[in-house]
């Protein structure tokens, strides 16, 4: 019940974010949500696609560095509170949150966030415990992609 | 570490003449090189013009009156336009690799290669060799002096050698394990690579039966001593020296591990400022700069040999007198000077290594906006090193920020950029851009 996300290095220069993203267009890789980190000195770009495999294979035949982390999908009501209740899960079940993003789609009011755990087994028994929707591979892109 | 003794044993008492006797010594055989370089065409000229002549020089001082010798002035008097004897005299050539084109070349007589086997013999014993050990030479026997130089050094302390020669470096383990060698010699660098290899292959490197090395050809700091020392198990020794000058043997380590002792009687140091050409302050950096004073093929005269260093006339407790000059801390070639402070990449590189394990491509930004000079390390980040958190990535940066700091005691801002990005020329990469220069 873990995605695969694929995080990249971009250094600080102009057009480094459109490039990793045009080697993912010319590969024929649709990207489901992305997210950047950023600094004055770098950024990281994180991304979730359909095939990780064949997106990391691109991104490195470009010389990108490319790194592949678990992370959790969790399905929350897209309404006010909705986020809060989920947080308030966590925060009781202790689980330390590296970071986290929202995915860019939503349909019939359900959002989708994604949560980086430090360790994402367990963080997906409690949640599972809890009765949160953790969502699979296969439901993000049914969910993103219609 | 290794338990063997290294006991203080000195090879020939000309290495603890006292210093009233060491520079009566130098006089006379300066007054002799004098001599000997008027067979040199280019050295007959600038005698010349300089009014300079054996008589002249009356003291040590008279030195300064001499101007400096340049590897441009070898270099445009290829190929062997620096010899001081007739080519039927020369008993071996060696040359040092060129970055471009050729090398220079240089040579010397049979009375030479006696000297410089003892040389090396003085230094080798200074560092623990003895008659019944077994040398395994790992170096490149070919033009380079390093083993050649080596080679008939061992020889005259009367120690047993395995010319194992450079590369190959499975087969090099296989040698020191099986014929058990107590001693290795070979670039300080390439000691490392073994230690990597025999590694790959399940081998426990400090299981070897070595017991120390004497390490030279390039530049190295005391950190990789420690890793080899470490990595090999062994009491590893420093030693230097350049082919123009003889090749191995100018100076080398005792078993007090203080500095190399400079052989005096055959060479004489200085240590310049390489801006002013004045001589540096006792115990400060500069460039060291030779003057040979019983080379009979290719005397040189105040060569410039563009390595930085420090020199250190206090006495040693091993009992020889030769002033002891620090690693090469670089050359002046690539030396910067930030707000002041003398900088070489080299230490960039040592902070980089301190932090990663292995030094991974960097290049040094320098420019001036506007009266102060600012400092960018570019780094190329290596895919193990990157992490999909922020916070590593910004721990990473902070230590390298601060390594570099503790290495050159000067704050420069540090890009993390891809790898692969920074310029390679010739497979050779790029090290610094000074912006200052444009301006
Ligand atoms: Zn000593």
């Amino acid at each position: 019940m873990k995605l695969n996300q694929l995080s990249v290095f971009l250094e600080n220069k102009p057009g480094r974010l459109s490039e990793p993203c045009k080697v993912l267009a010319d590969a024929g890789v649709n990207i489901l949500t992305i997210s950047l980190a950023d600094t004055e000195q770098f950024g990281i770009l994180r991304l979730i696609v359909p095939d990780w495999q064949k997106a990391k294979n691109a991104l490195e035949k470009a010389q990108c560095v490319v790194n592949v982390t678990e992370v959790v999908a969790v399905e929350v009501e897209d309404k006010p509170g909705g986020l809060q209740n989920v947080l308030q899960v966590m925060e009781q079940a202790q689980l330390n949150i590296e970071y986290m993003y929202a995915f860019t789609f939503r349909r019939e009011n359900k959002a989708i966030i994604v949560f980086r755990f430090e360790d994402p087994d367990t963080a997906v028994k409690l949640l599972q415990q809890k009765a949160l929707k953790i969502l699979s591979s296969e439901e993000v892109c049914q969910r993103v992609e219609g | 570490m290794t338990t063997f003794a290294f006991e203080n044993r000195i090879w020939e008492q000309d290495e603890t003449l006292s210093r009233e006797q060491l520079s009566k010594l130098q006089l006379e055989r300066l007054k002799q090189t004098l001599e000997q370089v008027a067979n040199v065409p280019f050295y007959k000229k600038v005698l010349a013009e300089n009014k300079l002549s054996p008589d002249s020089i009356k003291s040590l001082d008279d030195l300064r009156r001499i101007p400096f010798t340049n590897k441009e002035d070898l270099r445009q008097h290829y190929p062997l336009g620096f010899m001081a004897v007739p080519r039927e005299q020369i008993s071996r050539i060696h040359g040092s690799s060129g970055t471009t084109g050729k090398p220079t070349f240089v040579a010397y007589t049979v009375g030479d290669r006696e000297r410089w086997a003892n040389l090396c013999a003085r230094f080798l014993v200074a560092g623990g060799l003895r008659s019944n050990h077994l040398v395994h030479i790992a170096f490149g026997f070919g033009l380079f002096t390093g083993g050649f130089g080596l080679h008939f050094g061992v020889e005259k302390v009367g120690a047993g050698i395995l010319p194992a020669a450079a590369g190959n470096t499975p087969r090099q383990i296989m040698l020191l394990q099986d014929l058990a060698a107590e001693v290795l010699i070979c670039t300080p660098s390439y000691s490392l690579q073994i230690a990597e290899v025999a590694r790959a292959q399940g081998i426990d490197p400090a299981q070897l039966p070595l017991k120390f090395g004497h390490f030279g050809g390039e530049p190295w700091t005391e950190d990789m001593r420690l890793e080899i020392e470490r990595e090999l198990g062994i009491m590893a020794f420093n030693n230097y020296g350049l082919s123009e000058v003889i090749g191995p043997g100018v100076s080398g380590e005792c078993v007090a591990r203080c500095g190399m002792h400079i052989q005096e009687d055959h060479f004489i140091v200085e240590c310049i400022n390489p801006d002013t050409l004045e001589p540096v302050q006792q115990g400060e950096q500069g460039e060291l700069v030779f003057t040979s004073l019983t080379k009979e093929a290719m005397p040189v005269l105040r060569y410039r040999t563009r390595d930085i260093a420090t020199l250190d006339y206090s006495p040693c407790p091993c009992g020889r007198t030769g002033v002891r000059m620090s690693r090469v801390v670089g050359r002046t070639d690539d030396m910067l000077i930030i707000r002041g402070v003398n900088v070489f990449p080299s230490q960039v590189e040592e902070a980089l290594l301190r932090v990663e394990g292995t030094a991974p491509h960097y290049l040094i930004e320098v420019d001036r906006p506007g009266t102060l000079d600012e400092v960018k390390v570019h780094v190329e980040i290596r895919p193990q090193d990157f992490s999909d958190k922020m916070s590593q990535m910004q721990a990473l940066r902070d230590r390298i920020d601060r390594e570099i700091h503790s290495v050159t005691g000067i704050r420069m801002k540090v890009e993390l950029v891809e790898p692969q990005s920074l310029e390679r020329s010739f497979g050779k990469a790029q090290r610094v851009i000074d912006h200052r220069n444009d301006k």
